[in-house]
């Protein structure tokens, strides 16, 4: 921490609190992350209209109404293709995309693919809990194969979805893994996940309290991860495969081409623009 | 995690953690009633916004003391997942009582003072300890009134989150 004292900022987390307060559960993690966004942004400086926020269906994905930025409340499992035409059409525009395990994996696992192989400049925060919340807590793909309810007596025996591993080996260029406990570090994750310049992903362990009480105790088993952030894809892979899902910080950060790839268009724009669209 | 404990703090970096746990525990207490309030728990959402009131008048005093506007460079918890003054989010309940906040508030001012007590030991000069040792005097002075406090305060029986129909929903 360096002791340079500066003038109040101009913004802060508070100016990226929109008035509608939150209707979670008590204890739910997703308070957190919520708080942890508005840092982040306030961190940045950046201007509220000048920032998306994204979303699917899901008890997490009510974050675009909870912030003052603009926001879009889309459909389920389908908030990363509604934010992939966004950045496209203005790429002047901070596109924070939210959502939780259930819409990002299952219904809108095949988008997630997707977007870590275009490389979209995009943060993907995704709020993990294990479970469906908002629909009463079904299994989701993360959801441990043993993991017993009374919707899937003895578990369900699949095996679970590793979203780390998945972005990886699709092409995200940045890989982070935080902790709704964990306020600060989880801004800096974000802040960070934000100035990447391409697809950024970040899953954050973010206990359901009402379905997985159980998840209280993440708050003993998040570590710092041990080592440092690698370029390396093989590298990460070895890491993120082995590590037991509690590490937590920047796992993986590289540089790639994104998608709009920037071509020289010849003639002018709206003749180039008629030609993509002849037979 | 927030940033790793600094090895030897100086009387700035002190004040500043000083001023970054007491910010974070304004903004939980604040975001605490919000939920109690979106509940319909009235007593208790009274009683997070006293917290954050009471934790707002610190933030106010660490500035006047040091002088400082703002210090936009001490944002997190040093070491630490959550600031130590901070309410833990996952322990509240929408059935909670008062005296259950109260518990609550008891172990972050415990923790804080403890919190101090650690950075005194390892300050890099006397200035910076003897800050820090003020700062756990502090805390300990809080312990004491929030203990006084939850004295006058009734405790619930064992069916307090008794509820026939509860809220598994968030809509």
């Amino acid at each position: 921490m360096t002791e340079t004292l500066c003038p109040p900022a101009a913004r802060t987390p508070a100016d990226y609190k929109s008035a509608t307060k939150p209707v979670w559960c008590p204890g739910c993690g997703d308070f957190t992350v919520l708080a942890s966004l508005t840092r982040a942004l306030a961190a940045l400086q950046l201007p509220p209209h000048e920032v998306a926020v994204v979303s699917g269906i899901g008890c997490s994905s009510r974050i675009p109404a909870y912030t003052a930025c603009y926001g879009f409340h889309g459909v389920h499992g389908r908030a990363l293709a509604a934010a992939t035409g966004l950045k496209v059409a203005r790429p002047d525009l901070t596109v924070v995309v939210t959502g939780g395990d259930g819409d990002g994996y299952s219904i809108g696992g095949n988008h997630f693919l997707h977007a870590c192989r275009r490389n979209v400049d995009l943060t993907y925060i995704v709020m993990d809990n294990h479970v469906y919340g908002m629909t009463k807590g079904q299994a989701s793909p993360t959801t441990e194969p043993d993991w017993d309810s009374k919707l899937s007596p003895g578990g369900t025996g699949v095996r679970s979805f590793h979203p780390l591993v998945i972005a990886l080996a699709s092409g995200a260029t940045f890989i982070a893994r935080g902790y709704s406990g964990d306020p600060g570090g989880t801004a800096d994750i974000i802040a960070q996940a934000i100035r990447h310049p391409g697809f950024a992903f970040v899953e954050i362990l973010s206990p359901c309290v009402t379905f997985r009480p159980e998840q209280r105790n993440w708050k003993q088993q998040v570590r710092p991860a041990s080592v440092d952030r690698t370029d390396d894809a093989a590298r990460a892979a070895r890491r993120i495969m082995t590590d037991d899902g509690f590490n937590i910080g920047v796992l993986y950060c590289a540089e790639r081409t994104q998608y709009p790839l920037r071509r020289e268009r010849v003639g002018g724009a709206v003749a180039a623009l008629e030609s993509e669209f002849v037979l | 995690m927030s940033a790793a404990a600094v090895a030897a703090p100086t009387l700035t970096q002190v004040m500043a953690q000083a001023l970054a746990i007491e910010r974070a525990a304004v903004e939980r207490y604040n975001a605490l009633a919000d939920v109690m309030e979106v509940h319909n728990n009235r007593p208790v959402t009274e009683l997070f916004r006293k917290l954050a009131a009471i934790e707002t008048q610190h933030v106010q005093q660490i500035l006047a003391h040091m002088g400082w506007k703002s210090v936009a460079t001490a944002p997190t918890v040093w070491g630490l997942l959550d600031g130590p003054e901070s309410v833990p989010e996952e322990h509240v309940h929408y059935l909670m009582w008062p005296w259950h906040a109260l518990q609550l508030a008891l172990g972050a001012e415990e923790r804080a003072e403890a919190f101090f007590a650690r950075l005194a030991e390892t300050a890099a000069d006397e200035a910076a300890r003897r800050a820090a040792l003020e700062l756990r005097d502090e805390e300990r002075v809080h312990v004491a009134l929030v203990k006084a406090w939850l004295e006058r305060t009734p405790e619930p029986g064992t069916d307090w989150a008794d509820d026939p129909d509860p809220p598994r929903y968030t809509d």
